[in-house]
């Protein structure tokens, strides 16, 4: 548990603490872990398995289920390419590809300055404007490929 | 308990409400044929769907596992509907299961290859994508390959019933997923502690021992003396690797094979035993009389050793510093017994026939090598892989007559040696010849009633001439955590505990041979509930046809200590037959 910061230890405590009376609460508890913290690391799963119980196999098990936690830290910018049905077919794909060459990275990567995380999405649920792409929230409606390169720089320079 | 009125095949049966269809099934008579379903519900996932049937009042086919019977129910498994859905699933199992039988060890106790010809599913015809494959060899006793897995999810069970906390868990999503530990990391590098309990119960090869008889092939080829000891708790069963009764001892016809096997002297670990109880009465009382750490707590499983190593790591002086048995016993085979015979100990090749997995690891333990680096135990072969052995040589087993071990110098061994094998048996041993050394008498009633049996913590007040001294035994890394707890907290008030990490012990332990009820048709039908008795009481009565039965009156090991090891507890003793334990990382971070 080396790793962990004193502040991180404490902060999870709470968080483990908050749901002592749920009959299961590892959903709740990882939520507010990826929440707080973007990811949620295999120490915080064995500190989260101490103070719960719950194997740690288990814990492994629910955050590898789950597509909203992550293992690993996201990048300042999570750029997210709808690939559900109506944004694949109007292109969504290549646009990802744009995106994957652009950043040279492969989904569900982060560029190695820490700035950058690339996920496939599935359906946003604004098929009207599809291809869609979100980043940090923003939605960016019917992007082209050629587009890729600009919004890249706009947050590059930011 | 309330009766349901239920057909089956269209013949009316009264069976307990609350059964599911494949228990009321099992107890009329029918054999439905079933994967992910094990040991009365210890695993019930309901995922393998091959056990299919149609029942009144459900939608659909049913997986008869999971499903309840109810009052009224028309259950019909023999419809064409439910066996082409049986062949179906099990189709598919296949076609994404790495089906090379002739190369698999669990090839003639398969699970799997037992529903396909059930269920008549020879030909492959699924064929397209795999899901990734992961093969850990790194540990030393199980291997685990994910190819032949079939995510019934019975080894997660089992880990998590004997031990508390499982290590294995599914992990990813979909046709992804995988059974592992976390991170899908290698069992060296997770808190396993590699006692095979998921090994025995998985019914493919997704989860298997480490074989290590080739190193008895290597070990010949180079010349070496091989001398081969087996542990008390082995012919308790191997008897069942060539269709003998469960609890039916062969002492006698597994000294006669691995005499034909070729090894240059047979010996039983029960003098290690006898050794170890010399060593560990002793220490106790050492322990008890200068103030030492206290509870003392044995040291002999392998399993709960690596165990206390991950999880209380600050409290490992508790343990006796004693090696266990065959380790004992291998290390006086390369010193005494060399020394005796004139051999140069690095020519001796010390085979382990072990019902442990965790023992394989056990002997490549860094503090269980001599200065030279020499292991006192070069090979552990489990109860399968000698039974595996004997069979590739062409002896029928059955038909041997009983032998003896070799005799000479290793060869005696007493009652207390043999009970080793079962939970609560160190613990009595231990016992017997502690209130022979406390008192100069022998107890009079030798046998120890109150640490027998399978309750998962046993404990009892022995009286030693108006001294009590508090004792427990706990089996299963669950009933420990709650013994160990107490020491941790300072509250514990006993002086002595086992602890063996297998629940039942030895006699049920991850190297003994598969009890798979679905390959046993002659035992009761209650044989899991039955087997690590059975397998106790051919212990227990051994112990009693034994002429001497407390470890201190065995002569050969009163010898040892007269002309080579000084005391018990002594300077040689410490050198030879005493080990130091360490904690270990749980999660290693690299």
């Amino acid at each position: 548990m080396a790793r962990l910061s004193e502040s991180a230890v404490a902060k999870i405590e709470e968080i483990c603490s908050r749901y002592t009376n749920e009959p299961t609460p590892l959903m709740m508890i990882l939520s507010d872990i990826q929440n707080e913290y973007g990811y949620i690391p295999l120490e915080a799963q064995e500190l989260v398995s101490e103070k719960t119980g719950i194997s740690v196999a288990e814990i492994y098990g629910v955050v590898t289920f789950y597509s909203y936690f992550s293992l690993k830290p996201k990048g300042k910018y999570v750029v997210g390419c709808c690939l559900g049905t109506a944004c694949y077919v109007k292109g969504g794909g290549q646009v990802f590809d744009k995106f994957a060459e652009v950043l040279g990275i492969k989904g569900g990567e982060t560029t190695p300055d820490g700035l950058f995380t690339l996920d496939a999405l599935r359906c946003l649920g604004a098929c009207g404007i599809a291809p869609a792409v979100s980043i940090n929230g923003k939605v960016y409606p019917k992007v082209k490929v050629s587009d890729v390169p600009d919004i890249v720089a706009s947050y590059r320079n930011a | 308990m309330s009766l349901v009125n239920i057909k089956i095949e269209g013949h009316p049966y009264q069976v307990e409400a609350g059964l599911t269809i494949l228990e009321a099934a099992k107890i009329c008579g029918y054999d439905i044929p079933s994967l992910c379903a094990f040991n009365h519900g210890e695993c019930n996932q309901g995922s393998c769907r091959v056990c299919l049937v149609e029942a009144t009042g459900a939608r659909g086919l049913v997986a008869s596992c999971v499903y309840p019977v109810s009052e009224g129910m028309e259950i019909t498994i023999s419809s064409p509907k439910a066996a082409q859905a049986r062949r179906t699933s099990v189709e598919l199992l296949l076609s994404n299961h790495s089906a090379w039988c002739q190369e698999c060890g669990k090839n003639g106790s398969c699970e799997l290859l037992r529903v396909a010809q059930m269920t008549g599913a020879r030909v492959i015809n699924k064929t397209g994508a795999r899901t990734p494959v992961t093969v850990d060899e790194l540990s030393p006793s199980i291997i685990r390959d994910t190819s032949k897995c079939i995510l019934c999810g019975r080894c997660i069970a089992r880990c998590g019933n004997a031990h508390g906390l499982s290590v294995l868990g599914f992990e990813n999503r979909g046709f992804n997923t995988i059974v592992g530990p976390a991170e899908n990391r290698s069992f060296t590098e997770s808190p396993c502690i590699l006692c095979g309990q998921c090994v025995s119960v998985c019914p493919t090869g997704a989860l298997m021992e480490k074989s290590e008889i080739w190193k008895i092939d290597e070990a010949k080829k180079a010349g070496k003396f091989i001398v081969v000891q087996t542990a008390p708790a082995v012919r308790a069963a191997l008897g069942e690797e060539f269709g003998m009764k469960i609890g039916t001892p062969v002492t006698g016809k597994m000294v006669a094979a691995l005499k034909r096997l070729g090894f240059d002297r047979v010996y039983d670990t029960n003098f290690g035993a006898d050794l170890t109880i010399m060593e560990e009465a002793n220490e106790l009382l050492k322990r008890i009389k200068e103030g030492g750490v206290l509870p003392m707590i044995t040291s002999c499983s392998p399993g709960w050793v690596n165990y206390a190593e991950y999880y209380y790591g600050d409290q490992l002086d508790h343990l006796s510093s004693c090696k266990s048995p065959h380790e004992m016993f291998g290390a006086i085979v390369k010193s005494y017994f060399a020394e005796r015979n004139g051999i140069d100990p690095k020519n001796i090749f010390v085979v382990s026939i072990m019902p442990c997995t965790a023992k394989k690891f056990e002997k490549e333990r860094d503090q269980l090598k001599n200065a030279e680096g020499l292991p006192d135990v070069d090979c552990v072969l489990t109860t399968r892989e000698l039974g595996d052995l004997i069979r590739r040589s062409g002896i029928n087993f059955t038909k041997l007559p009983d032998e003896e071990f070799d005799q000479d110098l290793l060869g005696e061994y007493s009652g207390a040696g043999v009970i080793f094998g079962v939970t609560g048996g160190v613990m009595e041993a231990a016992l017997r010849t502690a209130y022979h050394a406390l008192t100069g008498r022998e107890h009079e009633l030798i046998k120890f009633e109150q640490v027998r049996g399978l309750d998962g913590i046993k404990e009892a007040a022995i009286d030693i001439d108006g001294k009590v001294i508090n004792v427990a035994v706990a089996h299963g890394m669950k009933n420990a955590k709650v013994l160990m707890d107490q020491v941790r907290a300072g509250t514990s008030k006993y002086t002595f505990i086992e602890i063996m990490g297998c629940p039942g012990g030895c006699v049920a332990g991850g190297g003994q041979p598969y009890v798979k009820p679905c390959f046993l048709p002659n035992e009761d039908i209650d044989i899991l509930d039955t087997y690590r008795q059975k397998r106790a009481d051919a212990l227990y009565t051994e112990d009693e046809r034994q002429a001497v039965r407390q470890s201190h009156n065995n002569t050969q090991i009163q010898k040892l200590y007269a002309e080579y090891l000084g005391e018990p507890c002594g300077h040689r003793a410490h050198e030879l037959l005493h080990t130091t334990y360490a904690p270990r990382e749980r999660f290693d971070k690299k």
